[in-house]
């Protein structure tokens, strides 16, 4: 089905990003482009999601030229609810920074940039062709390496300076290995990709080249090469970080998930075992280093770390369950994550440092903050009724289906510690005597200075409505939880055509 | 002629890979912009060299180059360049603000 929405996602923040560079004196009317640019897109989404609920995978051709030959934009249920999830943590999170951002940054192109990175997201999602997605991806990454070092601290320059080699040499190897698949099977649309693999079989070079790709999208996913992750991600400020933590890495995971199902699913065993140890050893190490740090950033960003790790191990299992298991699991990991570093946020807004040992009382001051932290914390191990449940339930059992018990102990170990890290924040923080909060303390008064190091300077805190911004997303955490057998139906759709790569093909060759 | 093309992407990524293993944040730039350039002369490679027509309908149909990694190559350095001119922006910007282009001295002080 040809549908004109599909490039809807794409054009309102980028037209609400080119009229924003326009109004960039006027903050109020950058702001007021950025709400409305954000809050129509969560209706397309909708609107998208229905269509392809009702009607199946949508697609569409840019300007008429026929799917192998011209650029395809293609809906299946994977892509649709990976865009809503986007959308709506892009709306939550531009009325998170809303409160919280600081003039300076409004000043200096924070919304356009924001809008940017949502195009790039958004794009990733919905293109058909491996070259879109590359160009896709570097739309995002042109504007998160702008928005990690917006604002200019020493700490800022330091890690995006990290940040930007390694995408770069990253990028480089996506093209090469773009390169490689030219040369072997001659075409770039992911969906003629996969017939031509098909027949051409997937040993030797193609393996070589699969082999290639999971590298690159391992090292944007941060799947087993997340060296460079903790550090990047703890230094901007919470809300970019938020941003970050529940878009970006997602959007490699998804790269891996679209090319090893539709395109390299042949060999399900080295590829995917290897894919399934990468996923175990970064759930391991990411919660040793969730474990090991007293700085909630980085005990968040290692949490990441570890989520990534779980979604590419329920796609390792290469059954329904596990599949299933793994898409679930991802829009829950989205908000949640993005969750977790709003509620951070207002944690170090509040108290001024990132250091636990610094903190503690401020449930008498922020009960409600407290309590959503704790629940969201509950939520990240999966606890029933919540969000996280069945997405881990289901990839559990796929791990027992596929006869890995041995992994699916050690990721069920490795989900336990997760608590345990993210409880360890809720206790140190939240219980204990109570501190003076930052702006109460004479010695930020007297010197503005130490508050601009200690927090991200410059920036307002206004409690109040952070909370309302994070309550949203936190209503998503439990609705999701109560109307997961709802929620499944879409997920089985999505998985359905994960498992059976041929009606993506048939929806976008129309043979 | 494609062998000889191979060497030379062989060359460029070694180069590359040298400069961006030295320590001096310009070198480390540099590098990363003869390895995109490494990249895009493999991408040339990879989809046959060969001289003929341009890709027009009805014109020598036989004989067509293929057109798409060109398109490809050029979407490549027009990203290529706005990151380059960007990372080198950022470089002289951490260079006022750090004191250094030394990644050494720059990593060090990163781990506090």
């Amino acid at each position: 089905m040809t549908n004109n929405l599909l490039i809807m996602p794409l054009l309102i923040p980028l037209i609400a990003a080119v009229l924003q560079i326009f109004g960039m004196r006027h903050v109020p009317i950058q702001r007021w482009l950025g709400g409305i640019a954000v809050i129509v897109n969560v209706g397309v989404a909708v609107w998208i999601v229905i269509t392809v609920r009702v009607e199946g995978i949508q697609t569409l051709a840019m300007g008429g030229w026929a799917a192998p030959y011209g650029i395809v934009f293609v809906a299946d249920m994977f892509a649709a609810l990976l865009v809503l999830t986007t959308s709506i943590l892009g709306a939550v999170c531009l009325f998170y920074a809303f409160a919280s951002i600081g003039e300076e940054r409004e000043k200096h192109h924070f919304y356009p940039f924001f809008q940017f990175l949502l195009v790039g997201v958004y794009g990733s999602f919905l293109t058909g062709d491996l070259f879109n997605l590359f160009v896709c991806f570097e739309v995002m990454l042109v504007s998160s390496y702008a928005l990690i070092v917006l604002g200019g601290t020493k700490r800022q320059l330091q890690v995006t300076l990290k940040y930007i080699l390694i995408n770069i040499v990253s990028s480089s190897l996506f093209v090469a290995s773009m390169a490689y698949l030219y040369a072997a099977v001659g075409t770039l649309n992911m969906a003629h990709l996969s017939q031509r693999v098909a027949e051409a079989g997937q040993d030797g070079i193609i393996g070589v080249i699969a082999f290639l790709f999971l590298i690159v999208f391992g090292l944007k996913a941060g799947l087993f090469l997340f060296f460079w992750l903790p550090g990047s991600y703890a230094a901007p400020p919470s809300v970019i970080t938020a941003i970050f933590a529940g878009l970006l890495t997602k959007v490699g995971l998804y790269a891996i998930i679209r090319t090893f199902t539709l395109i390299f699913y042949h060999d399900t065993g080295f590829l995917y075992t290897l894919i399934g140890w990468m996923g175990i050893a970064s759930m391991v190490l990411g919660v040793i280093g969730a474990v090991a740090y007293r700085d909630v950033n980085k005990i968040l960003v290692y949490n990441v770390v570890a989520g990534v790790g779980l979604i590419a191990f329920g796609l390792a299992t290469a059954n329904v369950a596990g599949i299933e298991g793994a898409v679930f699991y991802m829009l829950h990991d989205m908000i949640v994550k993005a969750l977790l570093f709003l509620l951070a946020g207002i944690m170090i807004g509040a108290l001024g440092t990132t250091n636990l040992k610094d903190m503690s009382g401020l449930i008498k001051r922020y009960p409600f903050t407290g309590w959503m932290f704790f629940i969201t914390g509950l939520a990240l191990a999966g606890v029933p009724p919540l969000s996280g449940f069945i997405g881990k339930l289901l990839i559990v059992q796929g791990g027992m289906e596929r006869g890995w018990y041995t992994m699916t102990i050690i990721s069920l170990i490795a989900s336990l510690l997760m608590l345990y890290s993210v409880m360890r924040i809720f206790m140190l923080a939240f219980w204990g005597k109570d501190r003076p909060l930052i702006d109460d303390r004479a010695v930020f008064q007297d010197s503005p200075e130490v508050k601009r190091e200690v927090y991200h300077e410059w920036s307002p805190f206004r409690p109040r409505r952070l909370m309302a911004a994070s309550s949203v997303l936190f209503a998503f955490v439990i609705l999701i939880g109560l109307g997961a057998g709802w929620i499944q139906t879409f997920v089985a759709q999505a998985a359905d055509v994960l498992v059976h790569p041929t009606l993506y093909i048939q929806a976008v060759l129309k043979e | 002629m494609e062998v000889w093309m191979s060497i030379a992407v062989g060359i460029l990524f070694a180069v590359a890979v040298y400069l961006i293993l030295s320590r001096s944040l310009l070198r480390i730039i540099l590098g990363t912009s003869i390895l995109t350039h490494g990249v895009h002369l493999l991408l040339l490679t990879m989809s046959r060299l060969k001289s003929g027509a341009p890709p027009l309908l009805g014109e020598e149909s036989g004989s067509y180059v293929d057109p798409l990694p060109q398109a490809l190559i050029l979407t490549s350095i027009v990203i290529n360049f706005g990151v380059t001119a960007f990372f080198f922006v950022l470089a002289y910007r951490s260079y006022l603000k750090l004191k250094t282009d030394d990644m050494e001295e720059v990593k060090m002080e990163s781990d506090e």
